[in-house]
């Protein structure tokens, strides 16, 4: 094998991953534009495009550019955070079961969203809710990684997530028991389901500071998670400071997850779900999977948002249970692909 | 020549101190095999000479102290084989390789500079796993794994090697060509340090033989003196048949002491 030969490899490959990042890039554009034509006033793509570009009626415009323009930034941006941390947990954990809602990252946020909700600290439109949801979900994450230990097989990692999901979700229904303003109880109990409508450029303001923070710290350590391919101790040995890639890791979770939280509720699956997608085109190597699988994850949550708005129903169906409805078989499925390794105990 | 040299080295593990007093002076171009009976702490010892792990004493290497190098230093300096050839996620055996270039800085195996296509293809061939080099490792053999391994770390082209167990769970056909492997690695001019439960491998193939009992040095030396009778009885508790075949030392053990 030459140089040369090596060079072709690695170059074939990389033209296989570039032409699969753009068509989904083309897909996030069209279901954008999608999400901004449905509604109660339906439109067709080029009015949504004319539009956004201030051309056309004026109706149109402000429907499309001050009503639904806030909800599909937050679809795409919370969709793509959700895929990222997804991908970002997996890579640092080396466990492709790994994701936020598993975690229980998204509970805990939403438990911090809700206590400030319930105590009125604060407006629900003030930034106390995202930095609590934040602090929330930090916590969360971090006392996993410290209940799971290094190294931890995926056996670990779920049982403990699944206790810290269970107990944010207690200490959620805890709030709401104590609570003794029965509308109080009714909006947060609305709120957890997930939902995208009626959201304004103040929520899009309050969410999207925090969730580019996050994205930019996963991002800027993708090459950390393919040395980690090789476990922790050699992932060092080669230069990975191993135990301050797993707090940056943490905090840039939290950050996107509280941020999407506090604005949205609790949305789940896409994290988990996002990179398995992608596995088949881009391949196996963490790296590269974080930017496909921000894509997917917006992919998924646009999707989401537009099915929600077209399935004929009595009352709203929020779009964070479409996303569980659809999550937890896929999960179910990845579970049974994966019992080999769960039987063994240890992965 | 000395390259690497510990003093009075300790570490503990929680509370319980595994290494007491460690002091060693090894030179380039020698292999050298650390014995010792299952919780020696040697794999211990391997860890922090690399610096993976926290630790009392002064280790030198090539004359600078490992504690005043940055992470990125150590890792030109040190390439770490860790015990069973890890690898989590089914890349090809290429890409792993290309990882022991990330201390050099060629950290996407896409987007490897020529000088690092040549290191990672020297390493590729001198462990002979260019023929699979587009497979996924996770579906190779165990003997193949082991060598894409070795591949990963010849690849750092780093000055000392430190392997944990390279021969566990090989046949004998692929124990002895690993260890053969290294042996040539070591004879260009690389400390080579193997952690090896096989007495026979090392009195075959190393020039210096570490003997670790309960987190000391026991003995060391050339392999027949650091693995006198009296030594394998005392720290082992075996006693072994030796022998000479086609010029090299044969240890067998034979029958608890």
């Amino acid at each position: 094998m030459s140089v040369q030969d090596f060079a072709l490899a690695a170059e074939v490959a990389a033209r296989r991953r570039w032409s699969a990042t753009a068509a989904l890039l083309a897909l996030v554009v069209l279901l954008c534009v999608l999400s901004l034509g449905i509604g109660p006033v339906r439109l067709s793509p080029l009015a949504v495009i004319e539009a956004l570009f201030g051309a056309g009626s004026d109706v149109a415009q402000v429907i499309v550019r001050e009503i639904r323009l806030p909800r599909t930034i937050l679809a795409f941006a919370i969709g793509g955070i959700l895929g990222l941390s997804g991908a970002a947990l997996q890579g640092l954990l080396r466990n492709p079961l790994a994701s936020p809602s598993l975690f229980g990252a998204p509970q805990s946020a939403a438990f911090g969203a809700v206590l400030v909700i319930a105590l009125g600290l604060a407006d629900v439109r003030s930034y106390a809710l995202p930095v609590v949801a934040i602090i929330a979900a930090f916590g969360s994450v971090f006392a996993l990684l410290a209940i799971a230990g290094r190294n931890a097989g995926l056996l670990i990692l779920i049982l403990a997530g699944l206790a810290i999901s269970s107990f944010a979700g207690a200490a959620t229904a805890l709030v709401m028991n104590l609570s003794s303003n029965p509308f109080v109880v009714l909006e947060i109990a609305f709120w957890l389901l997930g939902s995208l409508e009626d959201r304004s450029f103040q929520h899009v303001a309050l969410a999207l500071p925090f969730i580019i923070a996050g994205a930019a710290i996963l991002l800027s350590h993708a090459s950390a998670f393919r040395a980690l391919t090789l476990g922790e101790e050699a992932a060092q040995s080669l230069g990975v400071d191993v135990a301050r890639l797993r707090l940056l890791v943490i905090t840039g979770v939290a950050l996107g997850v509280g941020g999407a939280v506090a604005v949205t509720g609790t949305i789940g699956f896409i994290g988990l779900v996002a990179p398995h997608l992608m596995r088949p085109l881009i391949g196996h190597d963490p790296a590269r999977l974080l930017v496909p699988s921000a894509l997917t994850g917006a992919a998924l949550l646009l999707a989401a948002d537009i099915a929600v708005r077209i399935i004929p129903s009595t009352s709203d169906i929020k779009v964070g249970v479409l996303t569980s409805i659809i999550g937890v078989p896929f999960f179910l499925y990845l579970i049974m692909r994966e019992r080999r390794a769960l039987g063994g105990g240890v992965a | 020549m000395t390259l690497l040299t510990a003093t009075a080295l300790n570490a503990s593990l929680g509370s319980r101190k595994v290494l007491h007093d460690v002091s060693l002076s090894l030179a380039a171009g020698h292999l050298v095999a650390l014995v010792g009976p299952n919780g020696a702490g040697k794999t211990t010892l391997l860890r922090a000479l690399a610096g993976l792990i926290a630790s009392d004493g002064d280790i030198r290497i090539g004359g600078d102290a490992l504690a005043s190098l940055p992470l990125r230093e150590r890792a030109k300096r040190f390439a770490y084989l860790p015990q069973g050839h890890m690898v989590h996620w089914p890349l090809p055996a290429r890409d792993i390789v290309a990882l022991g270039r990330y201390p050099h800085g060629a950290t996407d195996p896409a987007r490897l500079s020529p000088k690092d296509v040549e290191a990672v293809l020297r390493a590729m061939q001198a462990v002979d796993v260019e023929a699979f080099s587009d497979r996924r490792v996770t579906e190779l053999s165990g003997g193949e794994r082991s060598r894409v391994a070795l591949a990963r770390v010849l690849a750092v082209e780093a000055p000392v090697i430190l392997a944990d167990e390279p021969t566990a769970s090989l046949d004998p056909r692929h124990q002895i060509d690993v260890m053969q492997k290294l042996r040539n690695v070591a004879d260009t001019g690389v400390l080579v340090v193997v952690v090896t439960h096989d007495l026979g491998l090392a009195a075959r193939f190393a020039d210096h033989v570490l003997v670790l009992s309960e987190g000391r040095l026991a003995a060391q030396g050339a392999p027949d003196a650091a693995l006198s009778e009296a030594v394998l009885a005392s720290v082992f508790r075996v006693r072994a048949y030796r022998a000479e075949f086609q010029r090299e030392a044969v240890i067998v053990p034979w029958a608890d002491v």
